[in-house]
């Protein structure tokens, strides 16, 4: 039964956007990290989404989401000159990540937004389910 | 089983269209962050209408890779988006809504109809 379905493909996509989720708040958590070399400085990581195909040869034509991995920022860390700070290197400076918090709030605004409505579409087809087992009575 | 098939008309087979139109919807609600996903939904007219004619008895799938021939799975396109996205997705996601909305109105109509039909045949057996 193709409502059945609907737990998988939601459910997925709840994880999906959970990986997501997680990857911001790591982010927004790691934003004023400082380190002494640019190598080293914290990069935002972004998770990359994919529909999952295995679903597809299964006589199911809604596919799920899957995460194919993760991605570093390649925007090149900010550099301040801090010759007091205790991290900075021999020319004085210390190196900040690359995060921008704006752009990962507005991120975890999406994410939120697309589990919210995966949960509805849950809820709902949990409520067609129900009524249709209480069809008759 | 004809008697049961007369009584609820187009109604088994709606909800098995609409069922399936709500697992679409649901994909494209979960893909709706997938770079390069491209929306599907289902022509409601034309399923219910194939579906009617495959009642007779037509060909199955028997094996996961045979390729279906099913009615419902003829139906399926892919939708025009208005706002197409940089990255190929055309998932837009309040049309989704309301989409989901629309079906799971249309599956508990069909399902007060069968409703009704069950109650009345039930009212004759008992004569009461």
């Amino acid at each position: 039964m193709s409502l059945f379905n609907v737990f998988d493909i939601s459910g997925s996509a709840l994880s999906a956007q959970s990986v997501r989720l997680n990857a911001i708040s790591s982010n927004l958590a790691n934003a004023e990290v400082v380190s002494s070399s640019e190598e080293s400085a914290y990069r935002a990581r972004y998770p990359v989404f994919s529909s999952a195909l295995e679903f597809a040869m299964d006589d199911q034509q809604g596919v799920g989401v899957q995460i194919d991995g993760m991605v570093e920022s390649s925007m090149t860390p900010r550099k301040e000159f801090s010759p007091t700070h205790p991290m900075a290197d021999e020319e004085g400076y210390i190196y900040m990540s690359n995060v921008n918090s704006v752009e990962e709030m507005a991120n975890m605004i999406s994410a939120s937004r697309s589990y919210q409505s995966s949960v509805e579409a849950m809820n709902t087809t949990k409520q067609l389910i129900m009524r249709t087992l209480n069809l008759g009575r | 089983m004809s008697f049961v098939d007369q009584a609820f008309g187009a109604s088994p087979q709606a909800l098995s269209i609409l069922s399936k139109r709500s697992e679409l919807i649901a994909a494209n609600l979960a893909n709706a962050d997938t770079p390069g996903y491209k929306a599907k939904d289902i022509d409601f007219r034309s399923a219910l209408a194939a579906a009617k004619n495959e009642r007779a008895g037509s060909m199955m799938a028997s094996d996961k890779m045979h390729i279906s021939n099913s009615a419902i799975e003829q139906s399926i396109g892919y939708r025009n988006p208005t706002q197409p996205s940089m990255d190929g997705n055309t998932v837009e996601t309040d049309r989704e809504h309301a989409a989901f909305m629309e079906n799971s109105i249309r599956y508990q109509a069909s399902l007060n109809f069968i409703d009704g039909k069950i109650k009345s045949i039930l009212l004759a057996l008992r004569g009461e």
